[in-house]
């Protein structure tokens, strides 16, 4: 019985702080989907964009002395100016072209953006303190990180946020307007590159957050952005188009994971985890080809 | 003036399908092929040879195979590196592996080491191309990771790959064809260029006979191609299996020719990025684009490592590879803006240029 007992609470325990880390792997899910909602583009640099804006902040916070509120607010201006950039410069350019050719220039922009941000603010890894609780309490026996459940609640926050955005402001609807057919909603009136410099540095916004998550977590440092190769079993769950399904695909591969590499992984000699959420997404699309939420995929000839 | 097929006639069938119709053309393969075998052996530099002629001709034989699968198939593959490191793997198995045969007891020779790493390759490649038939596009891209990252984990986690080497690094055997052993970079280079060169002749015929003619029908669009007789099936998963098939004798070369030791680390999923860098950058769809790409690619982070102390711009060694990432960023974004279809479509557009030069039209 007390055996049955601890073997129950561990498995609590390993599942949620699996679904804690799938929270953040969620948000990290989020930018893409908005990007991909609004613009068809899937922005490979998403993850540098969370580096490169947790860099920020710390480079600011260290460079300035300044507290990490004003930090905070610079860092979101730069990464308003970075979508500004990246409108004028990579997408106003790349209009019509086809989505793998857009595709790779967002690979070119992670590159960049990984070495531009390296050469401003240096390649050491940095500890990100904003005040963010550590450690872990208690609950029945079982341990939970109070970090990834500030993780957790965030996501959830910024999930009400946006939908609350999408649905009811002018913008947000703009924005649905033009992830629907780019065409309509240029003819009646919205602008094509206000918008994608809005949902860029909406993305941008949720990078940062999700790199505040992630720096206090890991500290800041060059591996955040492979993190984001995570996101993308996240999304495939998901569905590209889908922002609660960026959610629950977030919180199933976080779960999956780490329930895996313990009672999976030590009868295949562990370490799976670096592999089986790329597995266990690819074994659910066989019979969901779109994704948990995504739209169904019609297709004509 | 100089590059016109005007007065070339063709009086069969045979002619007006050879791989080059145009006497220029021949010509032109004629002098790349000399300059490669005979000039770059005889003066080029140790260095020049070994440190850029190898390892670009073979990138660029893996590139040859990701053209296959994404440019003329149109299926999204980031699991490149993943198929080298079984071809690369594979060849090591074979070659470390004594043969009783009745009477005759020994290794395998070392040509059929390497197309049978291939050929494993090549069934490994099938295996992760089943999913293909359903995923498609992106969510297909996402898929060929976990290609990437499993094939990575199995070759790292289970020691009988490596013959239970302790750090899980395999060292490649002498190379030797029929008592004669390559040991020279020329040597290496010659054994590498000889197989580039037959497999990079047997890709080009591939991409214009039926199968590739059907590759390109399910790229433009699979439902169609299906309607018009093409069977999915078939027709994708021979993709994945040609694609991965030069895929892994590149890796199989990579390991035995270029580096000699080699780990698993060394097909990770960086390699299967720079590939794809190759195949678009070079141009989708095009043999040669893979050649050029791979020159590319390769050239650019030695050109860039090497200018800034040429012109005596002392910078950190730090700060050069951050510099490389940045201009390679740009550079990527600006071939794309001035050139979405790759620097193979530059050279087309040069030949129709050369066609009326120095005429305008």
């Amino acid at each position: 019985m007390e055996d049955l007992w601890f073997e129950l609470s561990f498995f609590l325990e390993v599942l949620f702080s699996g679904l804690l880390t799938g929270s953040l792997y969620s948000l990290i899910a989020l930018g893409f989907v908005l990007i991909f909602k609004a613009s068809g583009v899937f922005n490979f640099a998403q993850g540098a964009m969370m580096l490169f804006a947790a860099l920020s902040l710390v480079g600011f916070q260290e460079m300035l002395g300044v507290h990490w509120t004003v930090a905070f607010l610079l860092a979101f201006a730069v990464m308003v100016i970075l979508a500004w950039c990246v409108e004028k410069f990579v997408l106003g350019k790349l209009v019509n072209q086809e989505p793998i050719i857009l595709f790779m220039a967002t690979i070119g922009i992670t590159f960049f953006l990984d070495g531009f941000g390296q050469t401003v603010w240096g390649s050491d890894i940095k500890v990100l303190d904003i005040g963010l609780p550590s450690g872990s309490f208690d609950v029945g026996g079982i341990f939970i990180d109070k970090l990834e459940l500030v993780g957790g609640a965030t996501a959830a926050g910024l999930v009400v946020v946006l939908a609350v955005f999408f649905n009811k402001t002018k913008i947000g609807r703009a924005l649905r307007a033009v992830a629907d057919d780019h065409q309509a909603a240029m003819s009646v009136g919205i602008s094509l590159r206000y918008i994608w410099i809005v949902v860029w540095t909406v993305a941008g916004l949720v990078g940062l957050v999700a790199g505040i998550m992630w720096g206090s977590k890991l500290g800041v440092q060059f591996s955040l952005s492979l993190i984001a190769l995570k996101a993308l079993p996240v999304l495939m769950l998901g569905g590209f188009t889908s922002i609660p399904g960026a959610i629950i695909g977030g919180l199933i591969i976080g779960s999956g994971e780490k329930l895996a590499e313990i009672y999976i992984g030590p009868l295949v000699g562990g370490a799976i985890e670096n592999w089986f959420a790329y597995m266990l997404a690819m074994v659910f699309l066989l019979f969901r080809p779109q994704g948990l939420f995504g739209e169904k995929i019609i297709e004509r000839v | 003036m100089f590059y016109r097929e005007a007065g070339q006639f063709k009086s069969s069938y045979k002619e007006d399908q050879a791989i080059f119709p145009i006497l220029q053309d021949r010509l032109g393969v004629g002098l790349v092929l000399a300059v490669a075998f005979f000039a770059i052996p005889l003066f080029g530099g140790e260095y020049f040879i070994s440190a850029i002629m190898i390892p670009f001709l073979i990138l660029a034989l893996a590139a040859i195979g990701l053209n296959i699968l994404t440019g003329y198939a149109g299926q999204i593959s980031l699991g490149t590196g993943g198929f080298m490191a079984v071809g690369a793997f594979a060849a090591y198995k074979f070659a470390t592996w004594t043969m009783v045969i009745g009477q005759f007891e020994g290794t395998m020779p070392l040509v059929m080491t390497i197309l049978l790493s291939g050929l494993v390759a090549a069934i490994v490649g099938i295996l992760f191309g089943i999913p293909s038939l359903r995923i498609k596009g992106f969510y297909l891209a996402v898929a060929t990771l976990a290609a990437q990252f499993f094939i990575e984990w199995v070759l790292i986690k289970f020691g009988w790959f490596t013959n239970y080497s302790p750090s899980g690094i395999i060292t490649a055997p002498p190379l030797e064809i029929l008592g004669y052993v390559f040991s020279s970079p020329a040597e290496k280079y010659l054994l590498t260029l000889s197989f580039v060169v037959v497999l990079a002749m047997a890709a080009k015929n591939l991409v214009r006979s039926h199968i590739g003619r059907g590759w390109m029908a399910i790229r433009d669009m699979d439902i169609a191609a299906e309607i018009i007789g093409f069977k999915p099936l078939q027709t994708k998963l021979s993709a994945f299996a040609v694609s991965s098939f030069f895929c892994g004798v590149a890796g199989a070369l990579w390991a035995f020719v270029h580096l000699g030791t080699v780990e698993p680390e060394a097909f990770g999923i960086n390699r299967s990025f720079s590939i794809l860098f190759m195949v678009i950058i070079g141009g989708m769809g095009s043999i040669m684009g893979a050649f050029i790409g791979a020159a590319f690619i390769m050239l650019l982070p030695i050109f860039l490592s090497n200018v800034p102390p040429m012109i005596g711009w002392d910078i950190g060694v730090d700060m050069v590879s951050h510099m490389e990432f940045m201009i390679f960023g740009v550079l990527i974004i600006f071939f794309l803006i001035v050139e979405p279809h790759g620097l193979a479509r530059l050279w087309s557009i040069g030949k129709e240029k050369l066609r009326s030069w120095p005429f305008p039209y």
